[in-house]
């Protein structure tokens, strides 16, 4: 039987196995690729996406349970309309191989909306969750600090 | 799509390739241009580097992108010479093809260490990478691609523009001296501009003017950060990883083989895989299955349930037994004694002797392995995130019985390689789920299990030194070290034939280090393990420089000395240029002013892949445990052709250096990994990761490496540094057996 579900604002009707996990009906049931298969136990955040604007390891959420309003990657920003979150991190040239940070992304996104001016100790407590094999901590650590004070002063 | 799909499908609707797609230009100096790899039928182009059309230029490098940067510096090396805006710069990989031959992986074979190589040694290695071409070595690894590509794509650039100077004097009925040329287009004196779309198909039919390159002192691009153009499509999930590709009708498959590695599949049942909703079929692939199925998510649980039964390993069953076989080499004759200065049994003065160990180590890449195939009209392609495109038809035309000319290799954006992606097991493997699908795309994906599982581990190693002090002066480092090495084994995957002679991994890294020890003597030993192992970011460098940089911070020790005055004094009379990024990092971490209690500091140098690299780490007890608190790193690559993505391989370099020496270990029981996924073989994450500085040297006579020199000597300036803290010497890999690290 086909579940509704709603992602990035448009209604779907998706007709899969119930128990299949989110990150699967997104990648290879509707082709949304943007968001990133990296260890299906939830261990590392590449497959991170916001359930009612709350960061989820969609690997982790079966299509039956799915409680709300799915936003990827694909919802944040686009190329032609990024989200200050993906400005910044072009500004700051965050990415190597680019694989996690849609995760990476998604997270942050989560972090700056109930934390919208965070410290280090903020961040690295809220990112830790979301691995990076090629180590550009740093710059992403930047990147949510610049992205922070841009979204602020639009705010203002 | 890429670009390159795109080029196609305009030239296809529109008929007239050269107008069409672009103009692209053979420009190789040397020798005529191999044969053109970008043929009309793939794209409107006569030649490898450069594709012009009305919307600017794509630079085709024949380079993977795995998160290195090396495709944005190649296009940058190109577009210096060209005369183009930055932001009408694309990328892309381009097919396998023999013009994108690697002619500096093979310096890597020349005897003798990198910072004392003769300028007449150098030129024999850009001879013998001319060999590479025949052999049709496209390799993206060996931080490589800049030796390799720096002098070529300029020279490919500075040809193309004079090539379109010389059509437009011609057109404008001016000499080609009064043209100058700038954004893309050729200027007249007038102030006439002619865009290089104008011109090219005609500067495409000449012969191409050789001249040298521009002075450094006129560059605008190199030498500075530049934008990476693949930037926004990896930060919006717009980039196709291997894993994203997507094609009409594909199916989704994944694996399960023999958990004992090289062993057989004895007996296997797919009932139970085939009552699972969505799989649809389970194909024997010889050592295991692949479940076909709607996703990948069904394939993957299909997988698991399919019931298997397994033959032996050709190898011990546990690590203990592979300890054992490690420790047996070091009773055979060396392998190797690639360093033998002065007399290494004369033993004089204050002796000391150390044992390290080293274990097996993933390479645990962000994307698990995965290809897609299509197999139709007895030929195989293939979409692959994969570092030697080659070696993937090769192995996926074996796979299959096909010859590998047969195979064509579309190379998507790799999520992360570190090596692992030099092999092409799971190219082989989608080659035969799709031989039994024929007609159908088929999207193979393993699972992180298996990935972790079923990798080409960086080898272990146990490595014995000895060493003498005497007056506060190293007199003596005598290292054996005994390893499986792969040039052997992954010689033979790579070239279709193992590598004879003494084995270079087994020791590189430790004897080749710009060290003055009056008696310094290395000799490499052969353990017989045929555990599946292969290129791991910076080979045996890796461990060398662990066990090297811990010893001669013992060697210090035992002299009573501070590590980095005692470095400095031994390095300086052999490499002004590794004594540099000693005495950069020094200056860096304040390494001379007085600490606070609780804090410890160590130093560590490498000298691998053309680069020296000092790092200092600082750690800090924080209650029971240990922060990384801060990492400095001085590099010297010659030139910092892009400083933003230097420091970014040098900084992500270090992580996976310091990822790997806390946390990383493959072991084995019953003949199998027993690490299956992130939680059992971790990394360090954002909040164990310390804060780091880098800087970069250009000192360096040579250019050198940038993806790999930064692994080396993270694990021994953490080792280092932790000895400075606590009093205790970690000898034996990973770290978190010994210390407790606020992670």
């Amino acid at each position: 039987m086909a579940i509704p579900l709603t992602i990035n604002g448009i209604a779907r009707s998706i007709d899969a196995p119930d128990d299949t996990p989110l990150l699967w009906v997104l990648r290879d049931e509707l082709g949304m690729t943007g968001t990133k298969f990296g260890c299906g136990v939830g261990a590392c955040g590449a497959c991170t996406v916001q359930i009612d604007g709350e960061a989820m390891r969609s690997c982790q959420v079966t299509l039956a349970d799915v409680w709300g309003a799915v936003t990827t990657i694909e919802g944040l920003g686009t190329p032609e309309a990024p989200h200050a979150l993906q400005a910044a991190w072009v500004r700051h040239q965050v990415a190597q191989c680019g694989y996690c940070q849609s995760g990476q992304i998604m997270q942050a996104a989560d972090l700056l909306s109930h934390t919208p001016n965070p410290t280090d100790d903020d961040i690295d407590q809220a990112m830790a969750g979301n691995l990076c094999r090629c180590g550009t901590y740093g710059r992403i650590r930047a990147a949510i600090h610049d992205a922070a004070s841009v979204m602020q002063e639009e705010a203002q | 799509m890429s670009r390159l799909g795109k080029v196609t499908r305009r030239a296809f609707l529109i008929g007239s390739a050269a107008v069409a797609g672009g103009v692209a230009f053979g420009v190789y100096a040397v020798t005529r241009p191999a044969e053109n790899p970008l043929h009309p039928r793939e794209g409107a182009t006569l030649n490898p580097y450069l594709i012009i059309d009305a919307e600017g230029i794509t630079v085709v490098t024949g380079r993977a992108e795995m998160g290195q940067g090396a495709q944005t510096t190649l296009a940058a090396c190109l577009a210096e010479e060209l005369d183009v805006d930055w932001d009408s710069v694309r990328l892309m990989h381009g097919p396998k093809a023999a013009a994108y031959y690697n002619g500096a992986m093979l310096e890597g074979v020349l005897p003798g260490p990198d910072y004392a190589r003769p300028d007449w040694q150098r030129s024999l290695g850009e001879t013998l990478g001319v060999i590479a071409k025949p052999l049709g070595v496209q390799v993206t690894g060996g931080s490589t691609s800049m030796r390799d590509g720096y002098e070529r794509l300029r020279r490919a650039g500075a040809s193309a523009r004079e090539a379109l100077k010389a059509v437009a004097a011609d057109r404008l009925g001016v000499s080609m001296d009064r043209l100058s040329t700038e954004s893309g287009a050729v200027v007249a004196p007038d102030g006439t501009r002619v865009p290089y779309a104008e011109l090219a198909e005609a500067a495409a039919m000449i012969d191409a003017p050789q001249v040298e390159p521009r002075p450094r002192s006129e560059w605008r691009l190199l030498g500075t950060a530049l934008p990476r153009p693949d930037m926004l499509a990896k930060v919006t999930g717009t980039a196709g990883f291997g894993v994203d590709t997507r094609l009409p009708g594909m199916k989704f498959a994944s694996v399960r083989r023999s958990p004992r590695l090289g062993g057989a599949m004895t007996r296997y049942d797919p009932a139970p895989a085939l009552a699972i909703a969505g799989v649809e079929q389970v194909i024997d692939i010889g050592d295991g299955v692949a479940v076909v199925a709607r996703n990948t998510w069904a394939a993957m649980q299909g997988a698991r349930a399919v019931i298997c039964e397994w033959g032996e390993a050709p190898y011990p069953a546990t690590s203990e037994g592979m300890t054992e076989r490690l420790l047996a080499a070091f009773n055979d004759d060396p392998d190797s004694t690639m360093r033998d200065d002065g007399d290494a049994d004369e033993a004089a003065g204050t002796v000391i002797e150390a044992e390290y160990r080293m274990p097996f180590l993933a390479h645990s890449t962000m994307e698990p392995m995965n290809a897609t195939a299509l197999f139709a009209d007895g030929k195989l392609e293939l979409w692959s995130p994969n570092q030697g495109p080659f070696v993937q038809a090769r192995v996926a035309g074996e796979a299959i019985g096909i010859d590998g000319d047969d195979v064509s290799v579309n190379t998507t954006f790799m999520g992360g390689g570190f090596g692992r992606r030099i092999e092409a097991d799971y190219a082989g493997i989608a080659a035969k789920v799709a031989h039994a699908l024929p007609g159908t795309p088929v999207n193979v994906t393993w699972s992180r299990e298996e990935d972790m599982t079923h990798d080409f581990y960086r080898p272990a190693a146990i490595t014995r030194v000895r060493g003498a002090v005497v007056d506060g002066q190293a007199v003596l480092m005598d290292a054996q070290v005994s390893s499986p090495g792969l040039m052997a084994q992954a010689g033979g995957r790579m070239m279709g034939m193992g590598m004879m002679g003494a084995d270079r991994s087994i020791v590189e890294g430790m004897f080749d280090q710009p060290y003055r020890i009056p008696n310094y003597r290395v000799r490499g030993y052969r353990a017989d393990l045929d555990v599946p192992m292969g290129f791991w970011r910076s080979v045996g460098a890796s461990h060398n420089g662990f066990a090297h940089e811990s010893f001669i911070d013992e060697l210090a020790r035992a002299a009573g000395r501070d590590p980095m005055d005692f470095r400095l004094e031994l390095v300086r009379p052999e490499s002004a240029t590794a004594a540099g990024v000693l005495e950069a990092v020094r200056e860096m971490s304040g390494w001379d002013q007085l600490r606070a209690a609780g804090t410890g500091m160590g130093v560590a140098l490498v000298w691998s892949f053309g680069t020296p690299v000092a790092q200092v780490i600082e750690v800090v007890q924080e209650g029971d445990a240990i922060r990384i608190a801060r990492g400095w790193i001085a590099c010297d690559p010659g030139i910092a052709l892009d400083p933003g993505i230097l420091q970014a391989q040098m900084e992500g370099a270090m992580i996976y250096g310091l990822s790997a020496a806390v946390h990383g270990q493959i072991t084995f029981a019953d003949g199998m990994v027993e690490q299956q996924n992130f939680p059992d073989y971790d990394a360090l994450r954002m909040s164990g990761a310390p804060r780091i500085e880098t800087r970069i040297l250009q000192a360096n006579p040579h250019l050198g490496g940038a993806g790999e020199p930064g692994t080396p000597p993270a694990a021994a300036a953490l080792a280092n540094a932790l000895f400075s803290l606590t009093g205790e010497r970690a000898r034996t890999l990973p770290l978190e057996g010994q210390f407790r690290f606020v992670l």
